[in-house]
């Protein structure tokens, strides 16, 4: 069983599938537009993410300025306090984080990691990139509506959501359900793509546990994603007919500032139940690409192999599937039974089990290695230590009684901003700055990478590691503005000033990154195919940026797992997964 | 290099932060005392981790760090070290686990002595409903609320007739004696949160939510909602008292019951 992973010299299978006729471009349009090329539906639906996500960077530099400094911006009162809110949430977990990982990193990495010429279906996969447009543009419409987007915070609680005192309520809740809506649509015909590709489309020799993590990481939280986001789409088309159609899934008999409603007989708590039996799932469907991805960083740029791959599959798999029990402990205190919280409480912290090996396993995978301080390396490093901690304080919310008194506090929005907010962030661009140069064929500016991750790290852990104690004190979340209130001291105050300066500067230092990215297009030094030294399929392509098609005449094959760094005997400090074994190896004399 | 040493900072500096800074929880005023210790058992445990592993990652990367000729040791599994570790992480779980699912249950069993409180909320004021001399409250929906009924009750149970109606006013407790708080919510979600009694729970039209706790000490304390209701969600503010066992006697001496005050209201409107 060892010799399968790490082993080299077993016989390489006969190829599963024949080779696949792909669409070529005859036109710009198709080749750049409507694209078939997973590669470019990739950059497509990266752009998409990370220009919606600088709205979302936008609107919490807003929220910042009204908490610290209240009534100082004239325009913002407590309906667009509640709007920004709702937006910056909505569209930094849904929009930008799922977006990136699984329809950026997810189709750019899988096809090329498994030595596939593409996805499966990829003119499905072209349609899902313009449906997750159409999802975005339909999102962003809402700004633009009488009323606004809604301010029915990113849960969207009925009944307030679809009643009168929350903002948005005439068009914004409605565009929000439609473009959830979409985007479900949109993923799926992606979703299923990856699963396929990963299922069907492997090379010749690329054994499931050759696999890069990268590759498991993104296939579970898609196999996660299919299963998940569907009690999503039913509870935002339940909640559509309940403000369309004067239906009452989510709506009991109510009476609102005096005046008697005609809902009746539905159930707030469902809608709870159906949000968060998506939504623990869905702070996996971010977390397992992200660790996934950041085990490749690790490994490759500490020249090591990754500790414990097995476990480390194992790992993700058993969270993946875990995480469909955990969701309740999003509701401990929402009135459901309580007996609830038994099962869920120990489910919660059972998933801190796997989660940990994973920890331990990326640091012992620095332990003896041969580390190098590039930005992606660095940003891996910020992930472990964010990811860490936020991991940790989930075992604080996760125990049901300790959640009792910090639910609904700022201590929730810094656990839920560092695991999976800062944490994945950190791998997203580590990822970016890994593979800029595979895409793009050029090297970035190092020296703006490092400035850009030093302000993001430090600003980041700054921000919201001192969140928690307002939280531990006791104050709210989503308060518009807090008042005087007797247990909140002034200093406080201080405290919400620091933290909002620091955000704008963590904000504006995204710029830099954005800079980078474009100044390097055009002026960074050719990287050539492989300039990390790493093993993996995508840096073994015949052209960098790799060909629709990906492999020039020839498919690789692969003889080796993923991780063949620093192999004893070995002339480099790397193996390629497609390199045949030496006759050292086939004797079985070097390892 | 310079990471590792900021991995220390950030160690030095996360603790330090923890025991210097100003911002810790309330004064507790409740039995919930069990659920500062858990929170204290768990701070303990995670730290020690946190610290723990933050450390050795800074060390890995000094020591372990790229020298011209450094090459990385070839090891890609121990089942034991995986074994120790993963058998570590799940005593350290335990740890936290088991102490709190024992004070979970004391949290959900309510004492067959409590006192029923009811708390009624609405966009955006709490009001409040005290069982009377029969020691039972009385029926109650949202479908009958009227002007002479503004939290719903049934004119026709008579159960209902002595209630205690404290409506958009202070709450009165005694001190001492474990009070069941029964929630109701007449519009969206509401969550009745007391900062110094730890405990909270979400008020849900159309149902009843409950917890209870015992309060410890006289004073005055201010209610917050917890769950967004709407844009006056922050303004959803009221006040509680814990009162000695005479103030709080002398306090409920001075309420109304429904039955004066439908009458009144009915009266007010025969005489426009």
């Amino acid at each position: 069983m060892a010799t399968t992973i790490h082993g080299t010299a077993d016989a390489v299978p006969p190829a599963e599938t024949a080779e696949v006729e792909l669409y070529h471009p005859h036109s710009w349009i198709t080749r750049y537009v409507f694209s078939q090329d997973a590669k470019v539906i990739a950059i497509q639906y990266s752009l998409t993410a990370i220009a919606i996500g600088f709205v979302a960077l936008f609107l919490s530099w807003l929220m910042r300025l009204q908490l610290a400094f209240p009534g100082t911006l004239a325009f913002i009162d407590a309906d667009s306090y509640y709007q920004y809110i709702t937006m910056h949430g909505m569209i930094m977990v849904v929009y930008l984080l799922t977006a990136l990982f699984l329809g950026g990193f997810g189709n750019y990495l899988i096809p090329l990691m498994v030595g596939a010429r593409d996805m499966a279906f990829p003119y499905a996969n072209m349609l899902s990139y313009w449906i997750y447009l159409l999802a975005v543009l339909v999102l962003v419409a809402s700004f633009f509506m009488p009323g606004g987007p809604t301010g029915a915070g990113w849960t969207l609680y009925p009944p307030q959501a679809i009643l009168a005192n929350t903002p948005g309520q005439d068009w914004g809740i409605v565009l929000m359900l439609v473009s959830l809506a979409l985007f479900i649509i949109g993923f799926t015909m992606g979703g299923l793509n990856y699963v396929v590709t990963v299922l069907q489309g492997r090379t010749r020799g690329m054994t499931l546990m050759r696999m890069p993590l990268t590759v498991w990481g993104i296939f579970t939280a898609t196999v996660m994603a299919l299963l998940a986001f569907p009690a999503l789409f039913v509870g935002a088309v339940m909640m559509l007919f309940d403000r369309l159609l004067g239906t009452s899934f989510f709506m009991p008999a109510i009476v609102q500032m005096g005046e008697q409603l005609s809902y009746g007989g539905g159930s707030p708590i469902l809608f709870q139940h159906l949000f968060w039996f998506f939504g623990h799932p869905e702070v996996y469907i971010v977390a397992l690409p992200a660790f996934g991805i950041v085990s490749d960083l690790i490994a490759t740029h500490a020249r090591k192999n990754i500790f414990g791959y097995r476990m480390m599959v194992w790992a993700i798999v058993i969270i993946g599937a875990l995480s469909f029990v955990v969701w309740a402990h999003h509701m401990y205190v929402s009135g459901m039974n309580p007996y609830f919280g038994f099962f869920f409480a120990t489910t919660t912290l059972i998933i801190a089990v796997p989660t940990a090996i994973k920890v331990y396993n990326w640091v012992l995978t620095l332990w003896q290695g041969d580390i190098h301080f590039t930005p992606p390396m660095l940003f891996a490093i910020g992930f472990i230590v964010t990811f860490l901690n936020g991991g940790l304080t989930g075992m604080f919310l996760g125990n049901v009684v300790v959640d009792v008194p910090l639910s609904d506090t700022m201590f929730v929005v810094a656990h839920f901003h560092m695991v999976m907010g800062v944490a994945p962030i950190m791998v997203i661009f580590g990822a970016i700055y890994h593979w800029y140069p595979k895409i793009t064929g050029r090297m970035f500016n190092d020296l703006l990478a490092k400035l850009h991750f030093w302000i993001t790290f430090l600003g980041a852990y700054l921000i919201f590691f001192p969140m928690h104690y307002l939280g531990l004190l006791g104050v709210p979340r989503r308060y518009f503005e807090m008042g005087e209130t007797a247990f909140v001291p002034a200093s406080t105050v201080t405290l919400n000033e620091f933290i909002t300066i620091t955000a704008l500067v963590v904000g504006a230092a995204q710029f830099l990154f954005l800079f980078n990215m474009f100044w390097s297009l055009r002026y960074g030094r050719p990287a050539g195919g492989n300039p990390w030294r790493a093993t993996t399929l995508e840096w073994q392509t015949p052209e960098t940026p790799p060909a629709h098609g990906n492999w020039g005449r020839e498919l690789p094959v692969v003889y080796r797992w993923a991780y063949d760094y620093s192999v004893p005997g070995a002339a480099e400090d790397f193996i390629p997964q497609n390199q045949p074994p030496s006759p050292a190896e086939v004797r079985g004399t070097m390892t | 290099m310079l990471i590792a040493a900021v991995l220390v900072l950030i160690v030095l500096g996360s603790l330090l932060f923890h025991f210097l800074s100003p911002w810790w929880w309330t004064p507790i005023a409740s039995n919930w005392a069990y659920i500062d210790t858990t929170l204290i058992v768990t701070f303990w445990i995670t730290g020690a981790v946190f610290t723990a592993v933050v450390l050795f990652i800074a060390y890995c990367l000094l020591r372990f760090r790229h020298r011209p000729g450094r090459r990385a040791a070839y090891e890609p599994e121990n089942r034991r070290l995986e074994l120790i570790l993963t058998v570590g992480t799940a005593v350290g779980v335990a740890a936290m686990l088991a102490p709190g699912l024992v004070v979970w249950a004391r949290f959900i069993q309510v004492p067959e002595e409590a006192a029923e409180v009811e708390v009624v909320g609405q966009q955006w004021q709490w009001s409040f409903r005290l069982p009377g001399e029969d020691g039972q409250l009385g029926r109650a929906d949202t479908r009958l609320i009227t002007p002479e009924s503004p939290l719903g009750l049934s004119a026709h149970d008579p159960r209902g007739q002595d209630d205690v109606i404290v409506e958009a006013a202070d709450l009165h407790v005694p001190v001492g004696k474990p009070v069941k708080i029964l929630l109701r919510s007449v519009d969206v979600l509401h969550d009745f949160y007391v900062p110094e009694f730890r405990a909270k729970m979400d008020m849900i039209p159309g149902a009843v939510t409950y917890f209870w706790l015992t309060p410890t000490r006289t004073g005055t304390f201010e209610i917050l909602c917890a769950e967004l209701c709407g844009v006056g969600h922050p303004y959803m503010r009221g006040v509680i008292v814990v009162d000695s066992e005479s103030d709080y006697q002398a306090w409920l001496a001075e309420q109304i019951t429904f039955a004066q005050l439908s009458t009144a209201r009915q009266a007010a409107d025969a005489s426009p």
